[in-house]
């Protein structure tokens, strides 16, 4: 018999019972929750008299609606103050650890999870968010849900689901200074396409994914919906346990010692097989931007934009006419003329300590080009901010003439007062640049930290490296 | 969940393919934070002469008086019938809940969009599919005869006309079997308590660390 994936441990380790008709009932460890997706779900429960199953696996915090501002004087608009103060009231009700809008802790579900050791090796891990993949990293089994589920894990700490089928992404090669986890998951996606992941759980391996931090791992598992897969993952090794130890919620003394000894387990057997491979070579990358509408438009930062005049395929050949008219692009034009009018660094593609490192690497000493309308930095939680502040980030962003923001989801979908003007057009962290995500009628291009902080200090897109 | 045995019930006829889940509640009611409520803006765009808004008062609002559903002899309508790929678009489930809210609990068309056609076993909606040649002759006789009704059984899986006419549907057995008994998806989860709490009792000893609690 053929050896186990590293999904195929997670999802028997998980198995409550098999219903016998294709569908499984899963055990939930670890259920996050926000206040877009949430409020229903609450109702639901209180309507049929029901009561969370296990309250302290729960875990809440409000980010999608919070404002980046000043919160002294609280959310001004009612809409999205209402399902926050919905949150807080359910919290409360049901006995739900949250964190509130003000704490230090709060932040980006996606972003608190792993901070706070919520989110472990070998957990299954579910949030009312498309994103949940991202705690994948740890060798977990993360994927998002909708709100009927999200009602079915606070009542049964189980949901009933479809086994995916497996596959392995495998980048191998030393991967080139300047080229980060968001260029390999951008040049994955280009390569596979948005739709190439439909009905598969993804395990990314070789080693050039071993040889990603933690942070570069959430990255790459965080945009595995991109690629159309539910969930992403990463086999658990030495960089894995290390990041987990000490967090608040991780396991301590003799508990971490068996802990780990299990954690050691989640990996794909040698002799595993997968439904299906892909193979990518890192040491040829370079960074990547996306020029249309969809993750998968995407191109080296060297490259110009695509000429749908070569592209054979018509249902293809309109979508790219669509998404240059919607763009506003030239095909041919040098994707290092374009010139964005707003940076938004933040989003939990690329919030974390380590992306904002990266991109005041960049900042530092430089000012953003007078062009530039707007440059925003918004850290993933409290706790990124905080530590950012320790280590002088915020200076170096401040002088250079970005501002500094505080934590939530912000412009990566535009539900707070943090949006594009109509034609605006923006270099962004974040992982959707579908039409009107950063607000109507505005144009994003998906980039990594260093890349956005590059094209803020020049006014244009820019093979970071060149700047030295 | 409520169960779903037998209907009778007024037929409103929808004749348009392709309705989607915009159209069924549009996209300004979805920042809503509950999911009751939905019913007076059901079709809103369709059915009132100005943009609605949420928090309008929906009573004193001008209805459009060529839609269907605000004629008289629609009123208090339980069985919608419609056309092609009904329900398409999006994933929420508002679209369902609107319906419910509003009063339907059938819906019959020619096909319906897959995700919506799921979300509505979810909601306590019976959505049957039937033949399109059918649906055209129902169309005719509803427009015709005031005051039309079909009965609608679900565990014989038929549908009853006022002439006695009787159209036999197909329905999963699964699907059947929690909508006769009012089993949501939860109802039916928790009909496995036992194996669910010997899984967590067994899996406590193997993996503490999993039940620590935030
Ligand atoms: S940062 Fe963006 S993608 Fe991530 S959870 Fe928030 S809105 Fe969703």
């Amino acid at each position: 018999m053929a050896g186990k994936t590293l999904y195929d441990k997670l999802w028997d380790a998980h198995m409550v019972r098999d219903n016998g008709d294709g569908t499984a009932l899963l055990y939930i460890d670890r259920h996050l929750v926000h206040e877009v997706t949430s409020p229903q779900a609450f109702e639901g429960l209180r309507l049929a008299g029901r009561k969370p199953w296990r309250v302290g696996a729960n875990l809440a915090t409000p980010d999608h609606n919070v404002p980046t501002t000043d919160r002294a004087e609280g959310i001004v608009d009612p809409v999205s103050r209402l399902q926050v103060e919905t949150l807080d009231a359910n919290c409360e009700a049901f006995g739900i650890t949250e964190f509130k809008m003000n704490d230090l802790r709060q932040g980006i579900v996606h972003v608190i999870g792993p901070e706070e050791g919520a989110t472990l090796p070998g957990m299954t891990v579910v949030c009312g968010d498309s994103h949940t993949s991202t705690h994948g990293a740890f060798g977990a089994l993360a994927f998002g849900i909708g709100t009927s589920e999200v009602e079915h894990v606070l009542a049964t700490q189980c949901l009933v689901q479809n086994k995916s089928r497996a596959m392995l992404v495998s980048v191998n090669g030393q991967v080139p200074a300047g080229v980060t986890a968001k260029d390999i998951v951008l040049a994955i996606i280009g390569h596979i396409g948005t739709a190439g992941g439909t009905g598969y759980a993804i395990e990314f391996g070789g080693d050039a994914i071993r040889a990603l931090s933690m942070e570069g791992r959430m990255t790459l598992c965080n945009m595995a919906i991109e690629a159309g897969a539910r969930a992403g993952m990463v086999a658990v090794d030495e960089k894995t346990i290390e990041y987990v130890n000490g967090r608040p919620y991780a396991p301590k003394a003799k508990i971490w010692e068996q802990a780990v000894a299990n954690w050691q387990t989640l990996h794909s057997d040698a002799d595993a097989k997968f439904d299906k491979v892909i193979h990518l070579d890192a040491s040829s990358l370079k960074p990547q931007v996306t020029w249309g509408t969809s993750p998968e438009m995407v191109i080296s930062v060297d490259g110009r934009v695509p000429d749908p005049a070569t592209e054979h395929d018509e249902v293809k050949r309109e979508g790219m006419k669509a998404a240059l008219n919607y763009m506003d692009l030239q095909p041919n034009t040098p994707m290092v003329e374009i010139k964005p009018d707003v940076v938004f660094i933040g989003s939990c593609t690329n919030s974390r300590i380590e992306d904002l490192r990266e991109a005041a690497r960049v900042a530092k000493g430089r000012k953003v080009a007078d062009s530039i309308k707007q440059a925003l930095v918004v850290p993933g939680s409290g706790l990124v901010k905080q530590q950012a502040e320790q280590e002088g980030l915020d200076k170096i962003f401040i002088d250079a003439g970005f501002e500094w923001r505080e934590p939530g989801c912000s412009m990566c979908l535009a539900m707070n007062a943090d949006r594009l003007q109509a034609g605006e057009r923006c270099a962004s962290t974040s992982n959707r640049n579908f039409e009107g995500r950063q607000g109507q009628g505005g144009r994003t291009h998906l980039v990594s930290p260093a890349m956005a902080a590059a094209a803020a200090v020049t006014g244009h897109f820019i093979d970071v490296r060149k700047l030295g | 969940m409520e169960k779903f045995e037998t209907l009778t019930g007024i037929v409103m006829p929808l004749d348009r393919p392709n309705v989607d889940t915009d159209a069924i509640i549009p996209k300004q009611f979805l920042k809503s934070i509950k999911r009751s409520g939905f019913g007076p803006n059901l079709f809103d765009a369709w059915r009132y002469l100005d943009q609605g808004e949420p928090g309008m008062d929906n009573s004193v609002r001008p209805l459009n008086p060529d839609f269907l559903l605000n004629q008289p002899r629609y009123q208090a309508a339980q069985v919608l019938l419609a056309r092609e790929n009904f329900g398409c678009g999006s994933s929420r489930e508002h679209a369902p809940w609107a319906l419910l809210d509003y009063g339907f609990r059938v819906i019959i068309a020619p096909s319906f969009a897959d995700i919506f056609y799921n979300n509505c076993f979810k909601n306590g909606i019976l959505p049957i599919v039937v033949d399109a040649g059918q649906v055209d002759q129902l169309f005719k006789q509803v427009e015709t005869e005031e005051g039309y009704q079909l009965t609608i059984d679900l565990a014989a899986q038929t549908i009853t006309k006022p002439d006695s006419e009787v159209i036999q549907f197909a329905i999963d057995e699964f699907r059947k079997h929690r909508l006769l008994n009012g089993l949501d998806d939860i109802g039916l989860t928790l009909q496995h308590v036992d194996d669910i709490q010997a899984y967590e009792k067994k899996r406590q000893q193997e993996a503490p660390w999993l039940f620590r609690n935030v």
